[in-house]
């Protein structure tokens, strides 16, 4: 019965326990990101009715937003008032720019920076992830700030920095070749700044593609005009007060106004270690979200659950649902069992989406099959990986044709058709297509009022020359009309000298 | 059979098509020996064409299968026999007495039909509140428009399914019509769309590559169940892109900003991952829609394909939402419409034989609605009831404790036509007592005590209200064979023997003029529509209170409160039912073009019974393969509910996951035994286009290779 209070041992008909069975819930929810701001969005959908009150701390000074969405303002291509997520104001009480320092398990109450105690029944950490800064030269401040010139990409505050000095700057260096440096060099190219990305790994996106597809995504970035260096480790940032360029291990020196790390995230673990909730890389959690305390729960980013690799917003949104569902339903038996990991790259004019194992040893593994196409000059590669006739990984990269069909084949675990070639092609089709001049004999001309190819040549060889004359005897083109172009060349290829059949 | 415009109404009986909304006109010529011969007539809505429905129509004129006396029969159990009028009306009229005395005026219930004139739909509610005294009446239009109407109620304060002529359409740059497979379901409608070599653009969304996909710019192929996912998507990009008409918002409508936060969670990517439509489609379709505004105006469409689902309100209203962030409503060749589909599904559903309605598409629970009815009907407004069970409800709960035990039907075939149509059977045979009008012994007809052979289509006069609001003069053509009664006639004779001589007249001239003023200061205001400017063939189009009508609403202001129309922030939820391992496909259900509704009708004419004789079954030929099915193999559609009948037809056109099945046919062929009663909580339609099922070899088969399993 954990997080629902009051509830069966107040089920005695002491008045005062009675009373006490009215007390609402209440939830505390620690970070207003996207997993906690979806969490008091559904906890608010269910109508509760006065059952649970939902508290919504967040650090951040900014309305909650969508954090995915900061791709597009840092690309220009959104406004910043175009990603504030809804908030149920209406029945959570929501505290921007407070942020929770500590969490006193004994008394059931986080401590906010202010000074101020908030009991609570329910505690949900939802705190997040801060940005991974390797441990290179030259990137801190004496006072470990970040120095001028540098920057991460994970909140709005420095989605702003990054374009306020990007405004002001002409070349860039992104350290960190997976989907969130991708995405922020593009970004910045689009705003014509040029734009180096240095990736330690062989090949971009080392953890989602493999060698070819990383190889021919890295060409399709040097076509928009950004140069892709891999195999190529940052040590340093130079530069006096402010950076001023890189130096690779290589010993080789990129000049740059601006440098941005994407190398990775650490799950924001602080509190719950401080608390000794137990920790690994995240937070530790159960299939009921659950903590080591179960009064506590955790979900998205700040989470660690054993069946996913954490990191993306789908498994946050759905851990929110979940745990929505036990919160408001002491009934419920909802549990969270993992998510179709996928990662969809949001790049102009570049089209990729990478999910699950794409990898497979052909040498040693032979229940995997693998379909590829590869086309390096076109920039496309697609590859799908099935096993036991299931799709366990994909690769789309240079269309995305079949970009939802593939996802959703993934997403459902469903058997996969036959024919490979379908999930990797649109066009493809086997139907007769009844346009063409070359119609069977038994070919629909005209739909609306069934009319054969054979109807229309016989009807011309008893004499009906014209699509008006056709249409007299045989109805053709009378309904919605749009074949009468079909009559009219069909009886353009009939000889005039036909004879009756 | 020369084709020409007839130019002159003495060259024959100018009327309309007996069929779709479209209202198509033509021309019938009676024949000597009976039946008649049917010329298209040149009218905007048609433009001179017909499809093979309307060309074959006057067939059912002399249908050998015509009832032409009232049958009875004696004992629940007995058969029907025929028997004398007399004694069929006495009949109905002391057990609908009998019950009613004995549970209580709501103790009978009526059921009507979008296919009736706008008397007989006017007629039977009155009929239901006045001579019976029952809450209980809905109709089959609560499967087809309810919920495009409680959106477009919600959002513009009035529900007229085009607020525009349809030709308004040819002027459009650019259309977006969701849901709506009109290359079949009303191909005349085509003409006025976009097509090959113009310069406008047509983007059709549909789970099938349907006939109308097919001839589109941009088809969207959409998971089912998901066109609300995509609406909003669409609006996010529209937004991002700076597509949106902010003048217009801020001028014309109210709740954008919550709309815009709600949208935000709605991005490219995620609504990929959702509903299966590429980013680059999404994107496409919206630049699409902006060109085409720039280029004469662009216009957003639904039907039913994204009305009937248990979100369908909402999924209407995210649609209406894209419609007003463009700027769309209200500005000349642009806006937005829901496509309607029954004969007379617009005017059915604004006179009163809709449970929670009143004529002029009062509400009944409006105490000066009701004041004013009561007034034109000569009662006393606290005698007219309450609201009553919508039309699922309604069926569900007929011969339970508490709900109906006797039932009269005019104008539809429930048995055929309601979701998990297995249930509405046998509820329909725990009524102690089913009265039926029809033409021919439809599969309801053929569970009632007593059945009515009514007139039809050409042989009585009335007026139909078509898609566009615009009302039209139904013509009598040929005589009603011998012994058959309009449905007026009999609604009269039997609220005479309900105790109510006067206030019902079988002539449909005075209950249209009643229903003119019963409709007067309503939404639907027919008060000043004359039967002479409907004769001389007059463009009406309502509201029309004084001489003149409305064919364009929403030009200077919404009839809301404040005149603004309403943005609301909706959110995609998945299907009342999601595939699982034990059902893995998704069924979605529709129309072809050789049948119409539940066919009682057209499975009745040669040409359209020969083109589609049967149920099939659309199916990918990749799933085809993998589950071991063949083209032309008949095989079984499992659902929780129920299992139907259906020959397999192989197309590359549907998606892999979704099956499809259309509707017109009855018994093991039935596909509404299998679809989802779930209930859109507003307007109460059923899910009927979306539902998990799974294909499964006929049973002989299959109890060979699973002996188990059976
Ligand atoms: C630019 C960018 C693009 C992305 N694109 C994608 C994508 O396309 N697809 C995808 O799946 N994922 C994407 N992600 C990842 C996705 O944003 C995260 O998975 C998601 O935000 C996780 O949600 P969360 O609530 O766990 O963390 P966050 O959204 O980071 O929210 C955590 C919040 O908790 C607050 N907080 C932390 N500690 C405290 C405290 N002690 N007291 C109060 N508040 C606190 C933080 O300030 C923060 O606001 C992207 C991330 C970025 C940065």
């Amino acid at each position: 019965m954990n997080g629902r209070p009051n509830m069966s041992a107040a089920d005695t008909s002491a008045p005062q326990a009675r009373a006490a069975r009215w007390t609402p819930q209440r939830v505390v929810i620690v970070g207003a990101g996207m997993a906690g701001t979806r969490l008091a969005d559904e906890i608010a959908q269910r109508d509760v009715g006065g059952r649970v009150a939902v508290t919504l701390l967040g650090a951040e000074p900014h309305r909650p937003y969508n954090r995915v969405q900061l791709t597009n303002v840092l690309a220009g291509a959104a406004a910043e008032e175009d990603i504030v997520l809804p908030v149920p104001e209406d029945e959570v009480a929501v505290r921007l720019g407070t942020a929770v320092l500590g969490i006193d398990r004994e008394r059931r109450q986080v401590r906010t920076a202010d000074g101020g105690g908030i009991g609570y029944d329910t505690l949900v950490l939802a705190t997040g992830a801060d940005p991974l800064i390797p441990p290179v030269g030259g990137v801190r401040t004496a006072d470990g700030g970040l120095r001028p010139g540098v920057f991460a990409f994970r909140t709005l505050a420095d989605c702003r920095a990054l374009a306020a000095a990007a405004d002001a700057a002409r070349r860039v260096v992104v350290v960190g070749g997976g989907v969130l440096g991708l995405e922020a060099a593009r970004g910045l190219a689009g705003r014509g700044l040029d734009v180096c990305v240095l990736h330690m790994a062989p090949w971009l996106m080392e953890a989602r593609l493999d060698a070819e597809g990383g190889k021919i995504l890295g060409a399709a970035y040097g076509d928009v005009g950004i140069d892709v260096r891999v195999n190529a480790t940052a040590v340093e940032v130079s530069g006096a007060d402010r950076a001023d360029g890189v130096i690779l291990d290589s010993g080789e020196r990129i000049p740059a106004d601006l440098v941005v790390f994407a190398c990775g995230i650490r799950p924001s673990t602080a509190l719950a270690a401080d608390a000794g909730l137990r920790v690994e890389r995240g937070i530790v959690v159960d299939d009921e979200l659950r903590t080591s305390d179960p009064r506590i729960h955790a979900i998205g980013d700040c989470a660690q659950h054993p069946a996913i690799a954490g990191g993306l917003l789908d498994s946050a949104w759905e851990q929110a649902r979940v745990l929505a569902e036990r919160i408001t339903d002491p009934e419920s038996t909802a549990l969270y069992t993992g998510s179709a990991e996928v990662t969809r790259l949001k790049a102009a004019d570049l089209d990729l989406v990478a999910m699950g194992e794409v990898n497979p040893d052909p040498d040693t593994d032979d229940d995997a099959a693998s379909v590829v196409f590869s086309d390096a000059r076109g920039r496309t590669y697609k590859k799908l990986v099935l096993r036991d006739e299931r799709l366990v990984g994909a690769i789309l990269l240079g269309d995305d044709e079949t970009s939802g069909l593939v996802t959703q084949l993934f997403d459902r675990g469903t058997v996969a058709p036959p024919d490979p070639k379908v999930l990797l092609f649109r066009g493809l089709r086997q139907g007769t297509d009844d346009s063409g001049p070359d119609l069977r004999e038994d070919a629909t001309v005209c739909r609306c009022n069934g009319v054969t190819r054979e109807d229309i040549v016989r009807e011309f060889a008893a004499g009906a020359r014209t699509v008006e004359a056709l249409r007299d005897r045989l109805r053709s083109g009378t309904g919605c009309g749009t074949c009468r172009g079909r009559v009219a060349a069909l009886i353009a290829d009939l000889p005039a000298d036909m004879p009756a059949a | 059979m020369p084709l020409k415009v007839v130019e002159e109404a003495t060259a024959g009986v100018p009327t309309h098509c007996p069929y779709c909304a479209l209202q198509c006109a033509m021309t019938l010529r009676p024949r000597p020996g009976g039946g008649a011969d049917v010329e298209p007539r040149d009218f905007p809505v048609n433009g001179g064409g017909l499809c093979r429905k309307g060309w074959t129509a006057a067939e059912l004129l002399s249908s050998p299968d015509r009832l032409t006396t009232p049958l009875m029969r004696r004992t629940r159990t007995a058969p029907l026999e025929p028997v004398s009028w007399d004694a069929a009306l006495d009949r109905i009229a002391a057990e609908l007495r009998r019950i009613q005395d004995a549970h209580g005026r709501d103790a009978v219930a009526v059921f009507g039909g979008g296919g009736l004139t706008n008397e007989k739909a006017y007629l039977l509610g009155k009929f239901a509140r006045v001579a019976l005294g029952t809450a209980n009446i809905d109709y089959n239009g609560r499967f087809c428009m309810s919920s495009a109407a409680a959106a477009a109620n919600a959002a513009f304060g009035v529900d007229r399914g085009l607020p525009f002529p349809v030709t308004d359409i040819a002027s459009a740059g650019a259309v977006l019509l969701v849901g709506a497979n009109v290359a079949e379901t009303m191909p005349p409608f085509v003409r006025h769309l976009p097509g090959a070599g113009d310069d406008r653009g047509l983007i059709v969304v549909d789970p099938r590559r349907s006939q109308t996909a097919r001839d589109a710019d941009l088809h969207l192929q959409v998971t089912p169940g998901t066109d609300l996912a995509l609406a909003n998507g669409l609006l996010h990009i529209a937004i991002a892109e700076g597509l949106i008409d902010t003048d217009y918002i801020a001028a014309r409508t109210t709740g954008f900003d919550e709309v815009r936060r709600n949208v935000s969670a709605y991005w490219p990517e995620r609504v990929e991952r959702i509903t299966g439509v590429p980013v680059s489609e999404q994107r496409a379709a919206v630049r699409m829609l902006a060109a085409g505004r720039a280029n004469g105006g662009a216009m957003v469409l639904t039907a039913r394909g994204a009305e009937q689902h248990s979100k369908g309100v909402d999924t209407v209203r995210a649609f209406i939402n894209l419609a007003l962030a463009l700027g769309l409503p209200g500005r000349p060749g642009s806006g937005f419409g829901s496509i309607t589909g029954q004969g007379n599904g617009q005017g059915g559903r604004e006179h009163g034989q809709k449970a929670d309605q009143l004529p002029g598409y009062r509400r009944i629970d409006d105490p000066d609605a009701r004041a004013h009815v009561a007034g034109v009907w000569g009662v006393d407004p606290d005698v007219l009831p309450g609201p009553g069970r919508s039309a699922q409800e309604l069926i569900e709960s007929l011969g339970t404790p508490d709900g109906p035990k006797a039932m009269f039907v005019a104008g539809s075939n429930i048995a055929v036509s309601a979701p998990q149509a297995g249930l509405a059977e046998r509820r329909l045979a725990a009524l102690d007592f089913l009265a039926v009008s029809d033409l021919v012994l439809s599969e309801t007809a053929k569970l009632a005590d007593v059945v009515l052979p009514a007139a039809q289509w050409a042989e009585e006069e009335g007026t139909m209200t078509n898609l566009e609001g615009r009302v039209l003069r139904r013509r009598r053509a040929v005589a009603p064979p011998p012994g058959v009664r309009t449905d007026l006639e009999i609604l009269a004779a039997l609220a005479a023997r309900l105790g109510r001589p006067d206030g019902f007249e079988a002539d449909p001239a005075a209950v249209f003029a009643e229903l003119r003023r019963a409709s007067a200061g309503g939404p639907a205001d027919y008060s000043g529509i004359t039967t002479d400017a409907l004769d001389s063939g007059a463009a009406v189009y309502w509201p029309h209170p004084g001489e003149h009508g409305t064919p364009r609403l929403f030009a200077d202001r919404f009839p809301t409160a404040d005149g603004r129309a309403r943005f609301a922030a909706v959110r995609h939820r998945p299907p009342a039912e999601s595939i699982d391992a034990d059902f893995p496909l998704q069924l979605i259900t529709g129309r072809v073009l050789a049948q119409y509704q539940s066919g009682s009708q057209t499975r009745r004419i040669h040409a359209l019974r020969e083109a589609e004789p049967g149920a099939f079954v659309e199916l990918h030929p990749q799933l085809a393969e993998r589950l071991g099915f063949a083209d032309g193999q008949e095989i079984r559609v499992v659902s929780r509910r129920g299992t139907a009948r259906a020959v397999v037809r192989l197309s590359d056109e549907i998606r892999l996951d979704t099956v499809f099945m259309p509707f017109h046919w009855p018994g093991d062929q039935r596909v509404n035994l299998v679809t989802n009663p779930a209930l859109d909580p507003v307007s109460r339609m059923p899910e009927f286009k979306v539902c998990a099922v799974r294909l499964e070899p006929p049973l002989a088969v299959a109890d060979r290779l699973h002996p188990s399993a059976a």
